[in-house]
């Protein structure tokens, strides 16, 4: 079969007319397939927003990966759908669902961009919980109706000198009478460029190392908190990533998150479950770049046949199917632990480190079997190659989630 | 003014799928294909939940006609903001020969047991393209119609329509309860939210079966037999215009 292609346009009214599907065009309209039917009907809300990412953020990815910015039209959209405040409650503005709702969402939008997708992540699984779980009710009700509606957070762990070394922090928290005075950088932040509120993790007590971090709410517009120029960077373009400078930045003792001297606590839980978010955006983008790859394979003649009948392209193609399988199968079932109240770090961890490692497995190989035009901007699998790789890089890298893996079986084994 | 509505939303096949025909030609593959609701079913349904968001009308009831899955439609339809649904359930053989009349018969009895003062429907399905049940419901209600529907404005008791035609646009005055059929540019069908899907899933369905409603599905159609269109044809090239006339003419086109 060809690509079917779906095009957005605008009639004479000016209103959004749709058309029927039309022939193969190249990339820019290209829309994926997701030929999994049987997810479908388990998950049949998630068909709305499959749909509403296919037609309103699809359009704009290209252009947004090449200018390094996300659109803010798609900002609002996400928040309109109500895909910004998704386990929040609804007395606060926001969707009343799951995490495994959350999860689900972000796998979907992953499959069309996963920058998009990681902001939806980051708000959802880091700020919206971290507010939710250690807020006051004065906290909650001054953040968390505008993270549902219309204001993204951003968290700020990471510095130049710390990345997984995440509690050798240097950034600084001095106490005066009822407030702090917060000096120091945060490097990596991503959602910096448009988030109206930022959790930062800061030391107040260097002299009792990581016992120090305490996690301060600081608004935009404090003054002395500078955003710095966005990272050019490989992929995820579209998700600004900036550094950040707290130049005597003065923030009052109400707004610690939580209580002082507790913030390592809460970075590592919350990472614990950002982690199976971002296993599900490893997984969209593994099976976004392959919704897109097969069409082409199945209709490509080389040799007087389809490139997908030839034996030793099914086997690769099954193969990474049975993988990104795997790694769907992983993410799942660590968010289903999570749920269940039951421990769920271990499996967190590999969901993360297998489905980032199965991203990039897969993207690579839809360049091969794209052949040339996998190799070129027109078509989106080498976004797809490019948009992998930081998966096996943030919210823990690989290597610290093998370790965190191994301590675990270690204990397991301990008699 | 009771301001009740009914919306018809209808369960077809996607309208990216490709259809197959089944190998005994009976009909169409049906299992396992991505199914949605009729594309011009979500503009009425739209049209609907507009009306009542203006407060000119009370209540949007949508209605299918169908096996178990038919709740799913529904439940889109919830989603999008109607108020409760109505599943009238026809499953087997009866499902497969369910047509614009039957439905038509089944769509004027609610209307008349739910006290309706309006049917929005879309145009037609486009499974079958058929463009009649709105029509007939009509008929059958003795109530007047506004078919083809690009502009729908309430006045009243009355329902001004503009209806697109092939000379281009006709404006009709009804007066309610009346028919009106969705045509493609009457909106813009707005996107399911996470939280209004989530608001939906406590949303009531009733089910209801069609004897009930006194409505005899028996069908006076029969399918003979479905075929794929035939495979287009290669083309020929011309090197003049004499030639292009002569093999017109052979080909008996002329």
């Amino acid at each position: 079969g060809s690509i079917v292609v779906r095009v957005t346009a605008f009639g004479s009214k000016g209103l959004r007319v749709r058309f029927p599907p039309l022939a193969v065009v190249p990339f820019g309209k290209v829309l994926t397939l997701n030929r999994s039917g049987k997810n479908q009907h388990r998950f049949n809300a998630y068909l709305s927003v499959k749909k509403f990412a296919q037609e309103r953020i699809a359009p704009l990815v290209s252009k947004m990966d090449e200018n390094s910015a996300m659109d803010e039209a798609v900002i609002k959209d996400l928040f309109d759908q109500g895909l910004m405040g998704i386990e929040i409650d609804p007395q606060y503005g926001g969707t009343g669902a799951s995490f495994f709702s959350s999860i689900l969402v972000i796998e979907e939008l992953a499959k069309v961009d996963p920058s998009v997708a990681v902001l939806c992540d980051i708000q959802n699984t880091l700020i919206n919980t971290l507010f939710v779980k250690l807020g006051t009710e004065a906290q909650k009700e001054c953040y968390l109706p505008r993270l549902s509606t219309e204001m993204v957070g951003s968290f700020c762990l990471s510095e130049a000198e710390s990345g997984s070394d995440a509690f050798s922090l240097k950034t600084r928290a001095e106490k005066h009478k009822d407030y702090y005075i917060i000096n120091g950088s945060k490097m990596w932040i991503s959602n910096a460029e448009y988030a109206g509120v930022f959790l930062v993790m800061a030391n107040v007590d260097p002299s009792a190392g990581y016992r120090g971090i305490t996690c301060f709410i600081v608004d935009r517009d404090t003054e002395g908190l500078h955003i710095g120029r966005k990272e050019n960077k490989l992929g995820l373009r579209a998700s600004s990533t900036c550094p950040l400078n707290f130049d005597n930045v003065k923030v009052p003792e109400s707004n610690i998150l939580g209580k002082a001297g507790q913030g390592y606590k809460y970075a590592i839980g919350m990472l614990n479950e950002g982690r199976i978010g971002i296993a599900a955006q490893m997984v969209g983008l593994a099976q976004g770049c392959f919704d897109q790859t097969i069409p082409y394979v199945q209709q490509r003649v080389q040799f007087g046949k389809r490139i997908f009948d030839f034996q030793g392209m099914q086997h690769q193609i099954s193969h990474v199917a049975t993988q990104l399988e795997a790694a769907r199968l992983l993410t799942y079932n660590a968010a289903r632990l999570k749920e269940a109240g039951k421990p769920f770090i271990k499996e967190a961890c590999m969901a993360k480190y297998f489905a980032a490692e199965v991203a990039t497995l897969t993207t690579s190989k839809c360049i091969e079997w794209m052949g040339g035009v996998g190799f070129t901007k027109d078509y989106p699998i080498e976004k797809f190659y490019r948009d992998c790789k930081i998966g096996t890089i943030y919210e823990g890298t690989t290597n610290i989630q093998l370790t965190t893996i191994s301590k675990f079986i270690d204990q397991e084994y301990n008699g | 003014m009771s301001a009740r509505v009914l919306v018809g939303v209808k369960r077809v096949i996607d309208y990216a799928v490709k259809i197959r025909v089944k190998p005994d030609n009976t009909g169409v593959v049906t299992d396992g294909v991505k199914h949605s609701m009729n594309p011009f079913c979500e503009i009425a349904v739209e049209e609907a939940v507009k009306l009542k968001e203006k407060k000119l009308i009370k209540e949007v009831v949508a209605v299918s006609c169908g096996p178990q899955q038919a709740q799913e439609t529904i439940r889109t339809a919830l989603a999008m903001g109607a108020d409760r649904g109505i599943h009238v359930e026809v499953s087997g053989k009866d499902y497969d020969n369910l047509g614009p009349l039957q439905v038509s018969k089944i769509l004027a009895a609610l209307a008349k047991k739910e006290e309706t003062s309006l049917i929005i429907l879309g145009k037609q399905a486009i499974d079958d393209d058929c463009n009649q049940t709105g029509q007939m419901t009509a008929a059958l209600l003795d109530w007047p119609q506004g078919t083809f529907a690009s502009e729908v404005v309430l006045e009243g008791d009355k329902v001004k329509v503009i209806r697109e035609i092939d000379g281009g646009l006709e404006t009709v005055r009804l007066k309610m309860p009346a028919v009106i059929t969705a045509d493609l540019r009457l909106n813009t069908p707005r996107y399911a939210t996470l939280p209004n899907i989530m608001k939906a899933k406590k949303k009531k369905i009733d089910v209801v079966k069609p004897g009930e409603l006194g409505v005899d599905l028996t069908s006076h159609l029969e399918v003979l037999r479905v075929d794929e269109p035939p495979q287009r044809q290669a083309g020929m090239k011309v090197e003049t215009v004499e030639e292009l006339i002569s093999r017109l003419k052979e080909a008996g086109r002329m």
